[in-house]
């Protein structure tokens, strides 16, 4: 089956990313797919590489980056909710006049658009969110 | 339909409104700090408890064990795991979220 998950919750914060995190796991596991993991609102936060949390903690960006890269997944960044965030790629970056960029290896920034589509194309849309 | 709700009944009304919205019949899972809706002995477990004639009420296990209320889950409430919340995402044909 296909599941499109919507995260609306940034890291450490709110306990969404990981419910989001492990939900997608669990089903991958199970030998689903995850068509499109949407982060939306606060949930832009996780996508941002310089993060830098203990090390004995979860590190929830670079989970994220690891597990699309193993599976080759869709990680989609609003781009209005991270332009208000300070999450931008090199494009967004240059377009906006800023001095860097900061997105996360396996992410990519797009509009709402894919939210729908993800989920006119999904069987299940799951939204994780505070 | 499956129905998530993800806050304590005694912090937010979500469990209240799902409980108002969802048809006979539907799944409810209680997720995260609404897990604290599953236990028993409290303000709102008579009402969970009748909730169940009409619902089937799961509570996700790593988020119980995480607050310590393991021992406290009232009975009838189904624990899964996240593979279970899988299973349960695909056997209802919609997932609901009562954020």
């Amino acid at each position: 089956m296909k599941f499109t998950v919507q995260v609306n919750e940034g890291p450490y914060q709110h306990q969404a990313s990981d419910s989001a995190y492990l939900f997608a796991k669990a089903a991958l596991e199970k030998g689903h797919e995850i068509y499109r993991i949407f982060f939306y609102h606060d949930g832009v936060n996780n996508g941002t590489r310089l993060t830098k949390p203990p090390q004995d903690d979860r590190n929830i960006v670079n989970r994220w980056s690891e597990l699309a890269e193993q599976h080759n997944l869709d990680l989609v960044i609003c781009v209005a909710a991270a332009q208000r965030r300070g999450i931008a790629d090199a494009d967004e970056a240059k377009r906006n006049g800023k001095d860097a960029d900061n997105i996360a290896p396996g992410f990519r920034i797009s509009g709402l658009g894919q939210l729908i589509e993800g989920g006119i194309q999904s069987d299940r849309l799951v939204v994780f969110g505070d | 339909m499956l129905h998530t709700v993800n806050k304590s009944p005694f912090e937010k009304n979500s469990l209240d409104t799902c409980l108002a919205h969802a048809k006979e019949g539907s799944a409810i899972l209680l997720i995260e700090d609404g897990v604290y809706g599953a236990t028993k002995g409290t303000a709102v477990s008579n009402k969970v408890q009748e909730a169940m004639s009409k619902f089937t009420v799961y509570a996700l296990e790593p988020d119980v064990k995480l607050r310590g209320v393991a021992d406290k889950v009232m009975d009838g409430v189904k624990l899964v795991d996240y593979a279970g919340f899988v299973d349960l995402a695909v056997e209802n044909d919609k997932v609901q979220a009562w954020l």
